[in-house]
């Protein structure tokens, strides 16, 4: 990956790697409005992080994205998802019943929201952690892409 | 009632042309032997789909087949082609005769069977007038979210995405058994790199 | 005739896509070809269970201004819809399906690898024909060492 001849994949690559992250995020929070949610969001964050590994090595990207923090996320997302469902028990309500986490009427939609929210938060950590994690599993066992392997 | 005629008659075509190259790719991935070939076939084919479901008014599910398909299945299929080889073996001639006679059998039962199926489109179909219409009735008093989508996803039906999530979480972690987490390899690529460098 | 054609045609082209991604997945030799045949044969059921939720003349299932009313809650809370939208539950199933389907993807292609690393060979009927040989020639050792306690 030393030879030159990737540089303009390079700086391609460093102009949409923040619009792709920044879209992904637009995809999370405007999920409930529009198309789109949680899981493509978690996979266009993945993607990202695979594109960065594909162009500039994967040495660069598990600095950038240490495989403990990708495994960290998914199982931090799975934890979040559950946790919303006790926060709704404690609550008095049933598990997961979002209705239940601020004791509104029906009617009221506080509760959906921030339910919908925080789930929607833990299935992204959840989805990226794990994809990042199966590219890095994948991807680590390979010495380095040689240009001929294509 | 023109202008809807004519949208269905234009969405019938450009579905028709859809599926007819979705036929067309996976008759071009049963023929390859190459599986760089084969696979980029399979993430162009998630694209078209994608398209196909955008046109039936399935926004989410295309955007979902986009980024998914063509994107990380397309990517993880690439390195396990890096790790094991990039040609298949050609079959054997009558190899392929079995298979053909149970898909063509298959095929034609299912064909027979959608004589009992509601045609496609239909209002009142079972499917379509049942708990699906409901959610669609009572999705905004209840949870006040535009998407329904997205509302059926993470509100009524949220003990099905907590278990969707927790079979990616564990897919994820099988994949990290069996294969390493990738911190160990890498060190050894590391080590053999400074090794390389190092003797000449 | 011309009616049940635009009635059922669609139905009718996805399954003879359906059956062609499982024929890959019967005749490949070839592991990783085997499961892109199946993820094909995945997708399809993907795109049987959308097709059975499309509405004619309907569109997508993201409310429109005129069905969401400003005093949300009445009574109820059953509202009589202005707009025909598209049934919104196959969505859902299928997007969580599609997702499960890339991660359980990567588990076969994980397997796939551990397999060519102690075989050496992602064919089918050469990891069986290995298979046979090292089961024979087990047999034959126990054989002969079973044979010389008798003697």
């Amino acid at each position: 990956m030393k030879s030159d001849h990737h540089l303009i994949l390079r700086v391609i690559a460093k102009t949409l790697l923040p619009l792709i992250t920044i879209y992904a995020f637009y995809v999370q929070f405007h999920g409930e409005v529009s198309a789109g949610g949680a899981f493509q969001a978690g996979v266009v964050l993945a993607v990202a992080v695979i594109l960065y590994a594909l162009i500039f090595g994967l040495a660069e990207a598990m600095r950038a994205v240490p495989p403990w923090f990708a495994r960290g996320l998914a199982a931090a997302g799975v934890l979040i998802y559950g946790g919303v469902g006790v926060w709704a028990m404690v609550q008095g309500g049933q598990y997961l019943e979002y209705q239940a986490l601020f004791n509104e009427p029906p009617g009221g939609h506080n509760g959906q929201h921030t339910g919908i929210i925080l789930v929607e938060i833990g299935v992204l950590f959840a989805v990226a952690g794990a994809m990042v994690s199966i590219f890095y599993a994948l991807a680590g066992r390979v010495a380095e892409i040689r240009d001929e392997d294509w | 009632m023109t202008g809807d005629m004519m949208g269905e008659a234009s969405t019938s075509i450009i579905s028709a042309l859809l599926l007819s190259i979705l036929f067309v790719m996976g008759v071009a991935i049963a023929h390859l032997r190459n599986l760089f070939a084969i696979v980029m076939l399979s993430g162009i084919y998630s694209l078209v789909c994608a398209a196909w479901y955008i046109l039936v008014d399935a926004v989410d599910v295309g955007f979902t087949e986009a980024a998914v398909g063509a994107g990380m299945s397309t990517a993880v299929l690439l390195g396990a082609i890096l790790l094991t080889s990039r040609n298949a073996k050609p079959e054997r001639r009558f190899a392929r005769l079995g298979p053909l006679a149970v898909c063509i059998a298959a095929g034609a039962m299912l064909i027979y069977a959608t004589s009992d199926l509601p045609a496609a489109g239909d209002p009142a179909s079972p499917a379509n007038t049942g708990v699906g219409l409901t959610y669609l009735q009572i999705n905004w008093a209840d949870t006040g979210v535009p998407n329904v989508v997205t509302s059926v996803l993470a509100s009524y039906r949220g003990f099905d995405t907590l278990g969707e999530t927790l079979v990616v979480f564990i897919a994820g972690l099988a994949v990290v058994l069996l294969l390493g987490f990738g911190e160990r390899s890498l060190a050894e690529t590391l080590r053999k790199l400074k090794k390389e460098d190092k003797v000449p | 005739m011309w009616d049940i054609i635009l009635e059922r045609g669609s139905y009718w082209a996805i399954i003879a896509v359906m059956m062609i991604g499982l024929y890959i997945a019967f005749s490949a030799e070839n592991l990783i070809k085997r499961l892109v045949g199946l993820s094909l044969f995945q997708t399809t059921i993907c795109l049987f269970y959308v097709k059975l939720a499309n509405v004619a003349n309907a569109t997508a299932p993201v409310l429109l201004a005129e069905d969401m009313p400003k005093d949300a809650y009445r009574g109820e809370g059953v509202a009589e819809l202005v707009h025909v939208y598209s049934n919104p539950l196959p969505h859902v199933l299928m997007l969580t399906a599609i997702v499960v389907g890339v991660a359980t993807l990567s588990l076969g292609l994980a397997l796939i690898v551990r397999i060519n690393e102690s075989y050496g060979t992602i064919e089918a009927d050469e990891i069986y024909a290995s298979d046979v040989k090292v089961q024979m020639a087990e047999d034959a050792d126990a054989a002969r060492t079973s044979g010389e306690v008798v003697r």
